[in-house]
């Protein structure tokens, strides 16, 4: 019996779909996989995305400031000029008035974290080996908030005090070291320290578990020869998105240099942008399939349905209630196939990511599947059925009754 | 005198206008129906009987001519004038495609009444109800459309046809394909309806027997009214 809450149009949608039994098993079977081929693309983007923002981002600060570079400028008294102006060689220089830089970086209201750090080269030695490293001296408190060194810690912890140092595996493997042992850190200039490892980190990338090393801000300034200077501030940011316009910002209002994450990682976002736009093509072609498949299922069942129609006519339907029949119909089509694909296309990413491992059996990439993903897709494939519709519906609609029921 | 239900002035309808092939279909029909009045349309295969019913029922307009329903000429009406007209003062009694096959017996009788209020409730389903009664299918009304006799399916057609209480029931050969037992049935079962509801009827029918139990017969021939249709005395 009818559901006394539901109008004459979906009352007539629905039954005709479901009289049409095959028919709309079919097109449901269509549009589903098309909208299962959506999701499934969209997942997989958004979690290969995702994946990758989450390792830059918890590894490295949004905005990076440094010095400017020094320039040699010509002399121009008189009237002899340098044909050859030679580039100066970059000594290790402290931002000019680091805390002031410091204070207006936090006075800024997307600003979420500053860290000065000062950084620097300089040997690892111990007994007879010794081995290049990168050092950087960290205020542990503020840099722990940018860069998730105690994430990756293996042995021991990642803040080191004014004697200590935090190193990487690779690095304690070459040298013979472990938790407790003290290192020698000689710069350049050549006044080492011997500094006692408090943590052994490992970043999953060789090289870096090899070269670099953490110690105190105190420590590196020390050592590097730059008292109470700092060679970067490291700031993260609330909108990731807007650190290339916040670093243009920070760099016009003060005398350093200052790069944003999109900046140093500009190959990434052309490689996902490459991927978004023939994502975005693939998602394009499979929708007009889609909505060109619900429009031939509602052409065919308008012409098939025509007695009907002529018989509504004659009992008084207007061509507006025609019209909205076959509408409903196409927007039920594509709602039902919408949902039936989403459940399909996350289950196809599920079993994706449980399939394909990378080498050490590691997921490839965390799994990120968006509820607003299938919420937009449904509504999106929703409307693309009610246009698909509307050529349909209207030639319902334009149906003349007497030729529809003359047969 | 009687309320005129329906009245035809000179009406005329062409095809393929403008083609060579244009031909008129009917020439310069007078006619005119009287509340409760039961008039049976005769005359020979392609004379126009069921172009002129098309016209009556508003499915289809006249070329020239005059056509008054109900005391409103129907030329100066919008579209959405018609439509209303049409669901709530005629009711159609089709030969073939008489029912909605997506719909059981009962759900096609209230149909009309669902087109024009928009949402079922229990008065139309009481409505429906009693008219499956009045047409003695109440142990079939839930059946698929499809899955009944012809003339089951005929009296289903008839019961909707009543749904909106109208005033003029338009049938076309709704006897047509009927053995002569189910099509007498479905006869004196419109002339029933006729006599307690008041409704007028215009039946298209070959059938002469049936004819002469009708109030009237008029003749089409070629497109044109028999000017001597005459009263048939009621029996």
């Amino acid at each position: 019996m009818m559901k006394s809450w539901l109008p004459f149009d979906w009352i007539a949608a629905l039954r005709f779909l479901g009289e049409g039994r095959l028919q709309t098993a079919f097109i449901v079977g269509g549009v589903s996989i098309g909208v299962g081929v959506i999701v499934f693309l969209s997942a997989m983007l958004a979690s290969l995305e995702a994946n990758f923002i989450n390792r830059v981002l918890t590894s490295q600060s949004h905005i990076q400031l440094i010095p400017p570079d020094h320039v040699a400028r010509p002399l121009r008294a008189g009237s002899v000029e340098d044909a050859v102006v030679q580039r100066p060689s970059q000594r290790i220089l402290s931002i000019d008035q680091w805390p002031k830089v410091r204070a207006a970086l936090l006075a800024m209201p997307e600003v979420t974290a500053v860290s000065p750090t000062m950084a620097g080269s300089a040997l690892a030695v111990r007994g007879e080996a010794s081995r290049a490293i990168a050092m950087t001296g960290i205020e542990p408190a503020t840099y722990f908030k940018i860069v998730r060194l105690p994430d990756y810690v293996v042995a021991g912890q990642a803040a080191p005090s004014s004697e200590d140092i935090v190193i990487g595996t690779e690095l304690a493997k070459s040298l013979g070291a472990a938790l407790g042992d003290k290192l020698n850190i000689v710069p350049a200039s050549g006044a080492g320290r011997a500094l006692r490892i408090v943590g052994i980190f490992d970043l999953g990338n060789k090289g870096a578990n090899q070269r670099n090393v953490y110690v105190a801000l105190r420590t590196a300034q020390a050592l590097l020869g730059v008292i109470g200077g700092v060679t970067t501030i490291e700031t993260t940011v609330s909108d990731i998105y807007a650190a290339d316009r916040l670093a243009a910002q920070i760099q016009a209002s003060n005398f350093v240099e200052a790069d944003s994450w999109i900046t140093t990682n500009a190959q990434f976002f052309t490689a996902v942008h490459a991927q978004e736009t023939s994502n975005t093509l693939i998602r394009v072609f499979v929708a007009l399939s889609v909505a060109f498949g619900i429009a031939a299922v509602l052409v065919v069942s308008v012409i098939q349905r025509s007695k009907d129609i002529g018989i509504l006519r004659a009992m008084g339907a207007s061509r507006a209630q025609i019209q909205r029949v076959f509408l409903i119909q196409g927007a039920v089509l594509a709602f039902i196939g919408s949902i039936i694909g989403s459940v399909m296309g996350a289950a196809a990413v599920i079993y994706f990511h449980a399939m394909v491992r990378q080498a050490d059996g590691s997921e490839l990439f965390p799994l990120v599947i968006d509820r607003s993903l299938f919420f937009r897709t449904t509504i999106l494939a929703t409307v693309t059925g009610l246009i698909a519709a509307t050529a349909p519906a209207l030639r319902a609609a334009s149906l003349n009754p007497v030729e529809a029921i003359r047969g | 005198m009687a309320e005129e239900i329906l009245k035809l002035e000179k009406v005329c309808k062409d095809y393929n206008i403008g083609l060579p092939s244009a031909t008129r279909v009917l020439h310069d029909v007078d006619l005119t129906l009287e509340r409760g009045e039961f008039l049976a349309l005769m005359g020979p295969s392609g004379s126009g009987k069921s172009t002129l019913l098309n016209i009556v029922g508003l499915l289809d307009q006249p070329t020239a001519g005059r056509l008054t329903i109900k005391g409103e000429d129907t030329a100066a009406l919008p579209d959405a004038e018609i439509t209303h007209l049409r669901g709530h003062t005629i009711g159609f009694v089709f030969q073939y495609h008489l029912l909605i096959s997506a719909f059981t017996a009962i759900e096609n009788v209230m149909m009309p009444m669902l087109v024009d209020r928009g949402f079922p409730n229990s008065a139309m389903a009481k409505r429906a109800d009693d008219l499956i009664a009045l047409v003695g299918l109440t142990n079939v009304k839930n059946h698929p459309a499809l899955n009944m006799s012809g003339g089951q399916q005929q009296r289903v057609a008839i019961a909707r046809a009543l749904a909106m209480n109208p005033d003029l029931v338009l049938a076309d050969e709704p006897t047509g394909n009927l053995d002569t037992r189910s099509a007498d049935d479905v006869f004196a079962l419109m002339r029933e309806v006729n006599r307690t509801s008041g409704a007028s009827f215009l039946i298209v029918t070959h059938n002469i027997a049936l004819a002469r139990r009708c109030d009237r017969i008029i003749e089409v021939v070629d497109g044109r009214v028999r000017p001597d249709a005459a009263p048939v005395p009621r029996h």
